[in-house]
C-alpha cells in the first residue's frame, strides 16, 4: 500500500469515525435514557405490568381495549379533521415545505386501513412502514409509538377494524423536492427510530414504568414538548423543555421549578390533565386542550397519576426564556397596569374583557382566568395569539365556556396589539408581536 | 339542582343544571325577560346583569358560579340610586331606538357609575366597549354616562 | 305612563315607576304582555265607542287609543304615527294610548305597498296623508256631533287637547262625552287638514312613547312572550344552502337532562326542552349526518366569478336620457367597477317565533315586518285557512329587513305540528348569521366623461340580485327591479347623457332578501365614489365639482352648502387624515355628509368626526331623525368597516359577533346632525344615514391616502402604508 493510499485510507477512517460519531452525537439519547436504572424485557419483567388497559378493562373485550388504548394514544387528534367524521384524517400539518396530511384510518378498503394485516399494521405504528411499503413521515409519531407493546398496537387494530368503513381518501401532499421523496425517510428512521419495545426499569416503581409507558408510548407527551434538532427528531438531552410545534408553545414540563411543572402540586396537574384547567394554572388550549378531550380527561385515575408520577421524574431544564415568577392579578382599573398599547386595550375591552376581566381573573369562570396562565407570562406570547387566532373550543360538558374564534375577522395587527396587550397586562413581561409574526403563526396552525 | 339565589333583593327558589347559564333560569325559568339574549358568547352584552353590583355577562355564567352572592337585573336596577339616574338620562337624551341591548347597555353604565361616578371617555370605552348596540345609539349613550355623571340636566 | 297587560279576559293596568316618566307622557301599549298573554283582538267596535276609522278609538271615558299600522322597530315610528293621528285629531296627546295593529291588509296595508309593510324609509311618507285625514275625519265627527248638541254652526267650534270647544258660548265637550253621538254622525267626504304652521305636535322633539319600558325591562318583544305550559325549542337547519336531514343520532340529546322531543325536518332539526339551554345543549349533542346537495361546493369565488360575468353582459335599459353614444365620445373617459358584498341583518333580537299550533286553530307571537304575510304563509304551514291564524305583534328588538321575510313563523309552525302545546323558537346567533336572507352581492360598472370640468356622458350598469322578483312579483316589470336601481336612476347631477342598465344576476342557491338602505346602499356607494374618481380626474374639490352639477336640486344644494360649512371642509387636516362628502336624494330626502378619518400605518381606518345635513321635508319628530341619522350612520360605517358574508363549501363562514363584526362605542365618531327646516311633504329617514355613511368614509380614505377603494368592506391591506 502506497503512503498515499494508506493516507487516503486513514483520513477516509477519519471521516468515517467523526461522521458515524457526529451521527450519534445528532441522534443523542432514547427518551429514557434520563431514568439510569437497570432495564428488562418486558418478557422478562415481573412486576404490575406497565403496558396494556388499567384494571377497571382487565377482563373488557379486546375492542374495548383497543379503545381505551387508541384514546391513550390520541389516534384521533391527528386523524379527524375539523368538522370531519372521527379517524378519517385529512388534517393539514403545515411545514416549512409545504403540507401534509393525515389519513384516513377507519377500516376502509379502498382509502383507509381495511387491506391492513396485523404485521402491516405494527410496521405503520411501530417502525412508519405503510401497508404498501412506502416510509411515513414523522408527522406520525412512531418513533414514540414504537415503544408500545405489540398487544397493546393491535387492539388498537382491533378497535378501528370495529369502527364503520368510511370512504375518505386524503388530500395530496404539497411536499416540495427533496421532502416529497419519501424512501428517503429510510435514513431517518435507521437512525432516529430505535424500533424497539417498552423496556422496564427495575429501579423504578410499578406506577413509574406504567406512566412512563403511557407517557412514551401511548401520550407521545415528547412530540410537541421535547425540542428537536435539526434532523427534525427528538432530542432528549432537552427532554420536555419545551418546544413551538405546529405553530403552538409546548411548554416546559420538567420538572424545573421556576419555568416547568415542578412546583405543581400533584393534584394541580391531575386536574390540568384530566380536565385541562388547574386553579392558578391556566387552561389547556390549543393542541393540548384536544389532548386532553380527546385523551387525557377519557383516562383512568389511575394512569393520570402515573403519568404524574413519571413527570416528576424527567430532570429539571430551565426555560430562560420564561419568568421566574408569574405576574399577579392586574389593577382593577383600566387606567393602571399594561403598557401603553391604544389599539390592543380596543381589542381587549371590546371583545375580551367581558370574560377575562381587567385584572386577569374571570368573572365567569375560573377557566377564564388568565393570571397564572403560563402563556400570558410567555414574552413571546405564541398561545395568546393562536388562541385569539382559532379560540378554544372545549369537547367537554362546559361548552358554555368556549372562546370564539377571532382570527377571520381582526387583522394580524389587531391580533398583535391584543396579544401584546394581553401579556404585558398579564404576564410578567410584556411580547412584541407583529403583524408579520401574526401571519406567520397562521400559517404553521394544522387543520 | 335545587337552587336559591337572591335576585333584586327577593330570594328566588328553582331548579336547574349548575351549568345552565344564568341567562336562560331568568328568562325561562323565572320569566324575567327584561335581561335579554343577543350572542351566547360573551360578545354583546345584551345579558348584563349585576353580581354583588359588578357587571357580568350572564349567558356564559353559569348559575351554580352565582352562589349567595346578590344578582340584580334591569328589572330591579331602577331601585339603585345610580340606576334610577342612568335610566333618566337615557330617557332625557332619548338614547333608545329599538331597546333590545339597552338592558345591558343600562347595566354596564350602571356599573361603570356606581364604581367611578365621574367616568371619563376612557372609563365609558372600558366599561360600554362589550355591549353592542345595532341600532347604533353609542353617541347618546356616552352623552347619557356623562349627563348622569355630571347630575346637569339635558 | 301606564300599560295595559292582558291576562286571558281580564285587563290590568298598573302604573310605572315616575322615573320612566320623562315627558309624563300617558299612553299604553295592548301588548300581548308577559305571563300568558292572550291574543290582541282586532279594534273592538262596541257601543257606545267612537270608531271612524281603523286607526282611531275614543271611548266614553275619553280613553284615546291609536292602532299603528307600521311596526316599531327602533325607528321611532309608534310615536311619529301618533303625532300625525294626534296633530289633526286635536287629541290630547300626553293621554293616548299605543296598539300594535293586527294582520289586516284592507284595514292596515301599506298604501305604497298595498301589503301591511314596514319598510323602505316609508312609515311617513306613504302614511301621511292617510292618516292626517283619519285624524282630521274623526275631528270632524266629534265637531258635528258636538255643533248638533249644542245647536251650532260646526265652523264655530274649535279642537284642542281632546276637547271641543265653542268659545263664544264658553262651552267645551270632552270628546269621551262625544264618543257615542260622534259615531251617528256621517263621516265627511272632504275635510280640511291643518296648515303646517298651525302644528302643535308635528315638528316637536317629543319624548317616544316606547321608550320608558324600554328602559326598565318592561317592553315585550316577540322573544319574550311566555305561555302557560311552553316548551322551548332552537333549531339547525343544514349549513350547506339548500341541503337537507340525512340521519340524526340523538341518543346523546335525549339523555340531557330537559330535553323532551327532537323534531327531524327535511332541512332543519330542531331540539325541543324545558328552557333554551337544554334545546342548545341537546342541539350540540346531536349527531347530524346532512344531505348537502349540489352546492357544498359553492364558494364566494366563485359567485363572484359569476357576478363579473354576468356584469359584462348588456342589461335592461332603466332609464336613458340624452345620447349616450354621443356623450361617451365626448372629452375625457373614465371607466371604473364597484362591488359589494353579502351582509347578513344580525338584528339585536335573535330570530324567534311563538306557536300554539290546536287543531282548528294557530296562533303566532313574533315580531314582524309583514305581519300579513307571516298570517299567510304560518296558514300554509298549518293546513289551515288564513283566518285561523293569529298573529299578534310586537315590538322588534330591529329589523333592519330581516323581519320582512317570515321564514322564521313557518319554521316554527313545522316544529309546533309535532310538540303538544305552545312552543318557543328561538335561532342561536349562529344559526341567525348562517340562515339569514343576505344583502346581494352587487357590482356597478360605470363609464363616464368629463368636459369643462362636467360630467357629459353617464353608463352605469348594475348586475345583482332582482329581489323584488321574488319578494313582490308583481312590481317586478320588463326585467327592472325598481329597488335595484333606486338612486340609480334618479341621480341628482345634471347630466346631458345619461344611461342606466340593469343585468339580474342571481346567486346561486344564496337567498337574498333587503337590508337596510336597500338599492340606494348600492348604487349611492357605486355613483358617490366615482364622483370623487372623477372630481379628481377633473382637478377639481369634491364639492366644488358636485356644486357644479346640482342646478336642479336646489334642496340637495343647500344640504351640501350647509355640510361642507359645518364639517369645516377645505380646512387643513394632519397628514393620513381626508375628508370625503357623498350627497343622496334617496328616500325623498335630502342628505349630504361628511366624514372625517384618519388611516394609520397599518391601514386602520380611524372614525374622527361624521356631520349630516339633512332636508327630509316637514320633520314630524326632529329629534327623532337625528337619532335615525346618527344610528344609520353607524350602522353604515359598521358593514363599511366591517361587514362580508362570505361562503365556503356551501356554507357561510361567519358566524357570531367576533368574527361578523360591529363597530364598537369605543370606535363611534362624534356624529353632527343638522335638520333643515322645510315645508315640503315629509321624506324617509330609517335608511338614509346607511347609505350616506359608506361612500363618505370611501372618499376620506382616499383623500387620506389617495387609494381608490372600489369594493367593501374597506381592505386593509390596500390602504396600510399608504399616504396621499
Amino acid at each position: 500500500m502506497s503512503a498515499a493510499a494508506r493516507i487516503v485510507l486513514s483520513v477516509a477512517a477519519i471521516v468515517v469515525v467523526a461522521l458515524v460519531a457526529g451521527l450519534w452525537i445528532i441522534r443523542g439519547p432514547g427518551p429514557l435514557a434520563f431514568a439510569d436504572g437497570p432495564k428488562i424485557a418486558l418478557a422478562d419483567y415481573h412486576g404490575a405490568s406497565p403496558t396494556g388497559v388499567p384494571a377497571s378493562l382487565a377482563q373488557a373485550s379486546l375492542v374495548e381495549r383497543g379503545a381505551y388504548l387508541a384514546k391513550a394514544a390520541d389516534c384521533e387528534a391527528c386523524h379527524t379533521a375539523a368538522g370531519g367524521k372521527s379517524y378519517t384524517g385529512g388534517v393539514g400539518f403545515k411545514l416549512p415545505f409545504g403540507t401534509l396530511y393525515s389519513t384516513n384510518i377507519t377500516p376502509d378498503r379502498e382509502t383507509g386501513i381495511g387491506n391492513y394485516s396485523d404485521q402491516d399494521f405494527l410496521n405503520a405504528v411501530h417502525r412508519g412502514i405503510r401497508h404498501d411499503g412506502a416510509r411515513l413521515y414523522p408527522a406520525m409519531p412512531f418513533a414514540s409509538y414504537t415503544t408500545m407493546s405489540d398487544d397493546d398496537a393491535l387492539a388498537i387494530k382491533a378497535y378501528l377494524f370495529s369502527l364503520p368503513p368510511v370512504h375518505a381518501p386524503a388530500p395530496a401532499n404539497t411536499l416540495t423536492f427533496p421532502f416529497n421523496q419519501r424512501w428517503a425517510m429510510m435514513f431517518w428512521s435507521a437512525l432516529f427510530n430505535r424500533d424497539s419495545r417498552f423496556e422496564p426499569d427495575i429501579s423504578k416503581s410499578p406506577e413509574w414504568n406504567r406512566g412512563a409507558y403511557l407517557a412514551e408510548a401511548l401520550a407521545h407527551c415528547g412530540e410537541c414538548h421535547t425540542p428537536r434538532n435539526l434532523a427534525f427528531a427528538l432530542d432528549n438531552r432537552q427532554k420536555f423543555a419545551g418546544a413551538v410545534t405546529a405553530g403552538w408553545r409546548a411548554f416546559n414540563i420538567t420538572s424545573d421549578k421556576a419555568t416547568g411543572v415542578g412546583a405543581w402540586r400533584d393534584d394541580d396537574l391531575i386536574a390540568y390533565l384530566s380536565s385541562g384547567h388547574a386553579a392558578g394554572h391556566g387552561t389547556a388550549s390549543g393542541p393540548m386542550a384536544e389532548a386532553v378531550d380527546h385523551s387525557f380527561s377519557q383516562m383512568a385515575s389511575e394512569d393520570i397519576r402515573a403519568i404524574v408520577a413519571y413527570l416528576r421524574s424527567v430532570p429539571p431544564v430551565t426555560s430562560t426564556d420564561l419568568p421566574a415568577t408569574l405576574a399577579p392579578p392586574a389593577p382593577a382599573s383600566h387606567k393602571d397596569g399594561g403598557a401603553p398599547n391604544a389599539r390592543g386595550k380596543m381589542v381587549f375591552e371590546g371583545a375580551c374583557v367581558s370574560c377575562h376581566g381587567w385584572t386577569g381573573e374571570s368573572p365567569v369562570s375560573p377557566v377564564a382566568t388568565l393570571t397564572g396562565a403560563l402563556a400570558v407570562n410567555d414574552p413571546a406570547a405564541t398561545n395568546v395569539a393562536q388562541i385569539v387566532i382559532s379560540g378554544t373550543r372545549r369537547n367537554t360538558a362546559a361548552d358554555a365556556l368556549s372562546m370564539p374564534a377571532f382570527g377571520n375577522a381582526y387583522s394580524d395587527d389587531e391580533i398583535a396589539a391584543v396579544a401584546n396587550y394581553v401579556t404585558a397586562r398579564f404576564g410578567a413581561k410584556g411580547s412584541k408581536l407583529t403583524a408579520q409574526d401574526v401571519a406567520e403563526l397562521r400559517k404553521q396552525v394544522s387543520q | 339542582m335545587a337552587t336559591t339565589l337572591t335576585i333584586n333583593g327577593e330570594q328566588r327558589s328553582f331548579d336547574a343544571p349548575a351549568d345552565m347559564p344564568l341567562l336562560w333560569v331568568l328568562r325561562d325559568i323565572l320569566g324575567m325577560t327584561g335581561t335579554k339574549f343577543g350572542c351566547g358568547i360573551a360578545q354583546c352584552g345584551a345579558c348584563t346583569v349585576h353580581i354583588d353590583g359588578k357587571p357580568v355577562r350572564s349567558c356564559v355564567l353559569p348559575v351554580g358560579a352565582v352562589r349567595d352572592r346578590a344578582v340584580t337585573t334591569i328589572e330591579g336596577v331602577g331601585s339603585t340610586p345610580t340606576g334610577a339616574k342612568i335610566q333618566k338620562a337615557w330617557l332625557d337624551l332619548e338614547v333608545i331606538q329599538c331597546g333590545y341591548c339597552q338592558s345591558g347597555q343600562i347595566m354596564s353604565a350602571t356599573a361603570l357609575l356606581a364604581a367611578t361616578p365621574h367616568a371619563d371617555d376612557s372609563d365609558i370605552d372600558a366599561a360600554m366597549a362589550g355591549n353592542i348596540c345595532r341600532c347604533g345609539t353609542y353617541v347618546r349613550i356616552r352623552a347619557a354616562i356623562k349627563q348622569a355623571a355630571s347630575g346637569r340636566q339635558a | 305612563m301606564i300599560i295595559m297587560e292582558k291576562k286571558s279576559d281580564t285587563v290590568s293596568r298598573r302604573t310605572l315607576l315616575a322615573g320612566g316618566l320623562a315627558g309624563g307622557f300617558l299612553l299604553a301599549f295592548h301588548l300581548p304582555a308577559h305571563a300568558a298573554n292572550e291574543p290582541v283582538q282586532p279594534p273592538d267596535v262596541t257601543e257606545g265607542k267612537f270608531a271612524p276609522n281603523a286607526f282611531i278609538r275614543i271611548d266614553e271615558a275619553g280613553q284615546t287609543t291609536l292602532v299603528m299600522p307600521q311596526v316599531e322597530m327602533g325607528q321611532g315610528v309608534y310615536t311619529a304615527v301618533a303625532m300625525i293621528l294626534a296633530e289633526e285629531l286635536d287629541a290630547n296627546f300626553a293621554q293616548v294610548m299605543l296598539e300594535h295593529a293586527p294582520p289586516n291588509d284592507k284595514l292596515y296595508g301599506n298604501p305604497v305597498f298595498g301589503l301591511q309593510v314596514t319598510g323602505n324609509s316609508n312609515s311617513i311618507r306613504a302614511w301621511w296623508e292617510h292618516l292626517r285625514n283619519a285624524g282630521a275625519v274623526a275631528r270632524a265627527m266629534l265637531v258635528q256631533a258636538a255643533a248638533q248638541q249644542w245647536q251650532v254652526d260646526p265652523p264655530s267650534c274649535t279642537t284642542a287637547n281632546g276637547e271641543v270647544i265653542h268659545k263664544e258660548s264658553g262651552r267645551k265637550l270632552a270628546y269621551g262625552a262625544l264618543a257615542a253621538s260622534a259615531s251617528g254622525q256621517t263621516p265627511p267626504k272632504d275635510v280640511a287638514l291643518k296648515d303646517p304652521k298651525d302644528f302643535v305636535l308635528i315638528g316637536q322633539p317629543l319624548k317616544r312613547l316606547d321608550t320608558p319600558d324600554k328602559a326598565n325591562g318592561k317592553a315585550v318583544y316577540g322573544i319574550d312572550a311566555i305561555l302557560p305550559d311552553m316548551k322551548f325549542a332552537t333549531v339547525a337547519a343544514c349549513p350547506v344552502f339548500g341541503g337537507k336531514v340525512g340521519k340524526v343520532d340523538d341518543s346523546a340529546a335525549r339523555k340531557i337532562p330537559g330535553v323532551r322531543k327532537i323534531v327531524v325536518l327535511d332541512d332543519m332539526v330542531a331540539v325541543v326542552g324545558d328552557h333554551m339551554w337544554a334545546a342548545k345543549k341537546g342541539l350540540g349533542a346531536l349527531v347530524i349526518d346532512w344531505d348537502e346537495g349540489p352546492n357544498a361546493r359553492l364558494s364566494s369565488k366563485d359567485i363572484w366569478q359569476d357576478l363579473r360575468a354576468a356584469s359584462e353582459k348588456d342589461g335592461v335599459v332603466a332609464k336613458s336620457e340624452g345620447d349616450i353614444a354621443k356623450g361617451l365620445a365626448t372629452g375625457e373617459r373614465l371607466d371604473a367597477s364597484y362591488e359589494l358584498p353579502f351582509l347578513a341583518h344580525a338584528p339585536m333580537e335573535p330570530i324567534n317565533a311563538t306557536v300554539r299550533l290546536k287543531s282548528d286553530s294557530c296562533e303566532i307571537w313574533t315580531g314582524t315586518q309583514v305581519l300579513t304575510r307571516v298570517q299567510s304563509e304560518a296558514a300554509k304551514a298549518a293546513g289551515l285557512p288564513v283566518e285561523k291564524v293569529t298573529v299578534n305583534n310586537h315590538l322588534l328588538g330591529g329589523g333592519f329587513g330581516r323581519k320582512l321575510e317570515p321564514d322564521m313563523a313557518v319554521a316554527a309552525v313545522r316544529i309546533a305540528k309535532q310538540v303538544d302545546g305552545p312552543v318557543k323558537v328561538v335561532w342561536t346567533r349562529e344559526e341567525d348569521i348562517q340562515h339569514d336572507v343576505y344583502r346581494p352581492v352587487y357590482r356597478d360598472t360605470i363609464a363616464a366623461t368629463l368636459s369643462d370640468g362636467k360630467i357629459v356622458g353617464w353608463k352605469y350598469k348594475v348586475a345583482g340580485s332582482a329581489i323584488l322578483a321574488r319578494w313582490l312579483p308583481p312590481a317586478f316589470q320588463k326585467g327592472i327591479d325598481i329597488d335595484a336601481v333606486d338612486s340609480a336612476v334618479d341621480m341628482p347631477y345634471d347630466i346631458p347623457n345619461f344611461h342606466v342598465e340593469y343585468v339580474r344576476a342571481e346567486p346561486p342557491a344564496v337567498p337574498t332578501g333587503f337590508w337596510r338602505g336597500v338599492g340606494p346602499n348600492n348604487n349611492v356607494f357605486a355613483i358617490e365614489s366615482f364622483m370623487d374618481e372623477l372630481a379628481r380626474k377633473a382637478g377639481k374639490d369634491p364639492v366644488e365639482f358636485r356644486r357644479g352639477m346640482l342646478g336642479k336640486n336646489p334642496r340637495l344644494l343647500a344640504a351640501l352648502n350647509l355640510v361642507a360649512e359645518k364639517s369645516g371642509w377645505g380646512q387643513p387636516l394632519a397628514a393620513r387624515v381626508g375628508r370625503g362628502v357623498s350627497i343622496q336624494p334617496s328616500f325623498g330626502s335630502f342628505i349630504a355628509t361628511v366624514v372625517e378619518a384618519e388611516v394609520d400605518e397599518q391601514g386602520e381606518v380611524h372614525l374622527h368626526h361624521v356631520t349630516s345635513a339633512v332636508d327630509t321635508g316637514i320633520a314630524v319628530n326632529p329629534d327623532t331623525i337625528m337619532a335615525q341619522l346618527e344610528g344609520g350612520l353607524i350602522f353604515g360605517l359598521t358593514a363599511a368597516l366591517y361587514g362580508e358574508i362570505t361562503i365556503d363549501k356551501g356554507r357561510v363562514q361567519q358566524s357570531n359577533f367576533h368574527d361578523y363584526r360591529m363597530l364598537r362605542i369605543d370606535q363611534t365618531p362624534k356624529i353632527e346632525v343638522h335638520v333643515i327646516k322645510s315645508g315640503e311633504a315629509p321624506g324617509g329617514i330609517g335608511e338614509t344615514g346607511v347609505t350616506a355613511g359608506p361612500p363618505a368614509l370611501r372618499n376620506a380614505i382616499y383623500a387620506a391616502t389617495g387609494v381608490a377603494l372600489r369594493r367593501l368592506p374597506i381592505d386593509r391591506s390596500l390602504i396600510a402604508g399608504k399616504k396621499a
